[in-house]
């Protein structure tokens, strides 16, 4: 079972999309994984042929535990397969018996039934199909959520284990913060022309021009892009840029944006589209929910002008951008009317120091004066 | 297309957009935005959706008129095709 971010423990395998004997290569979809964040689909993170199919699909399986094993093509040997995704973050070594034996007889789960669930927050491994064929129906997982206690649901989960990341977060993290107000009246000006040549589909949101610009930004400082992992900063060459997205009805996902350091905005736009889409149809893949190497946030939306953010550990920095405020600003020696966002850093003070922080945002603010070029 | 039909179509692409909203308390003159936790994505969704059922292209500079549903109401009598193919 991979660990799909810092405040998974558990996850819960709804279903295998391999069989044994099957071949299958890196980056593969393999599995589909139940976390307190919704579906997941799992990659594979090797090339090889399915050997067994260890865990039967309704189990909840702590992190670390193997899912099934894997041999490479022409050999006999049976290997841990999903474990190389979380294998840097949660050695097997020091994974947890399994908690959950008994399910093997348990059914099997209608993609329909499954969306009911997770929409009434009824935990699945605990169901049981109540027709002869063996599969859990809408109808059951309505049953089942009449007799659950509101407490328990799925949401107050993702708030604790959301609470647990950031619990670690604030006590090993030293956090730094910075902010600088930025005029954006040009880039606000730009993208509105660049929409008017758009069909509506193709239209840009502000937000991916944002995300550009930290992803450009951050070719200059380095050291705020990457994870603190046993004791020091391992740097990482590509940005993958992770994207706080508010689910409905409370809860929240950061996946990543891989290598925006090479997406240009309206690629940026089209690959922040999809991920919002599967965030709240619970279709991410493993590997957009653990690769980020940075997080961007952005509670404009909310109506608040600064965001202070906290790291999701194991990275080392959070960018924060608030709402579009028109303010007066003094600008070729006349007040005038501008457009002006609050964008913070925070940042983790064993990676970086304030002056590099600092040097970061200022140099988001020189982009986003020629996003033309970005 | 009358304004009945143009609120079904208005409310219809809406609960695609937002599943989780509250229709039956839907508020005519209240902002869409508060009372159905859309986003700008989602919005952006809606203005695709409508695009594709009715056929109209909204500029972005409009966008304000369609904040509540009574004024969207209001901007497709005015702006949305006779007729769809």
């Amino acid at each position: 079972m991979p660990s799909l971010g810092a405040d998974m423990e558990a996850g819960t395998l709804v279903e295998w999309l391999v069989k044994p004997g099957q071949k299958v290569k890196r980056g593969d979809v393999v599995a589909v994984v139940e976390t307190q964040k919704g579906a997941v689909e799992v990659e594979i993170w090797e090339d090889g042929v399915v050997d067994a199919l260890v865990i039967e699909p309704g189990t909840l399986v702590p992190v670390g535990e193997v899912l099934a094993t894997l041999h490479s093509e022409g050999m006999a040997a049976a290997s841990p397969a999903t474990q190389p995704t979380s294998a840097p973050r949660t050695p097997a070594a020091s994974a947890p018996p399994t908690a959950a034996a008994a399910s093997a007889e348990r059914g099997r789960i209608s993609p329909a039934a499954r969306r009911r669930a997770q929409e009434l927050g009824v935990d699945i491994s605990k169901l049981a199909p109540s027709s002869a064929d063996g599969i859990i129906s809408i109808a059951d997982v309505e049953q089942a959520a009449h007799q659950i206690a509101p407490a328990v649901n799925k949401q107050a989960a993702m708030r604790q284990a959301i609470g647990a990341a950031m619990a670690k977060s604030k006590r090993e993290i030293p956090h730094y913060y910075l902010g600088n107000s930025i005029d954006v009246t040009h880039a606000l000006g730009w993208l509105a022309q660049e929409n008017t040549k758009r069909s509506v589909k193709e239209r840009i949101l502000f937000a991916a021009v944002l995300l550009r610009a930290v992803a450009v930004a951050l070719k200059e400082t380095p050291e705020l892009n990457g994870l603190w992992i046993d004791q020091q900063f391992r740097p990482s060459t590509a940005v993958h840029l992770g994207v706080g997205i508010a689910l409905r009805g409370g809860g929240l996902v950061a996946p990543a944006i891989h290598d925006a350091q090479d997406k240009g905005v309206p690629e940026i736009m089209s690959t922040l589209a999809d991920l919002v889409q599967r965030s709240r149809s619970g279709g991410l893949r493993s590997s957009e929910l653990t690769d980020a190497t940075i997080t961007v946030t952005n509670l404009g939306e909310q109506g608040v002008e600064t965001v202070y953010g906290v790291i999701y550990p194991p990275q080392v920095a959070l960018v924060g951008f608030g709402r579009m405020v028109e303010r007066p600003w003094v600008r070729d020696d006349a007040v005038q009317i501008r457009s002006i966002v609050q964008a913070t850093l925070c940042a983790d003070h064993r990676a970086s120091v304030g002056h590099r922080g600092a040097l970061f945002l200022t140099a988001l603010e020189r982009l986003l004066q020629q996003p033309e070029r970005l | 297309m009358n304004r009945d039909e143009l609120r079904r179509a208005l409310l219809e692409t809406l609960s695609d957009v937002a599943p989780e909203g509250d229709f039956d308390r839907l508020a005519p003159e209240r902002p869409l935005r508060d009372q159905l936790d859309i986003d700008s994505y989602d919005f952006l969704q809606w203005m695709v959706a409508l695009h594709e059922r009715l056929g109209i292209d909204i500029p972005e500079t409009d966008y304000p008129r369609l904040a509540t549903l009574n004024s969207a109401i209001e901007y497709l009598a005015v702006h949305a095709p006779a007729s769809r193919p």
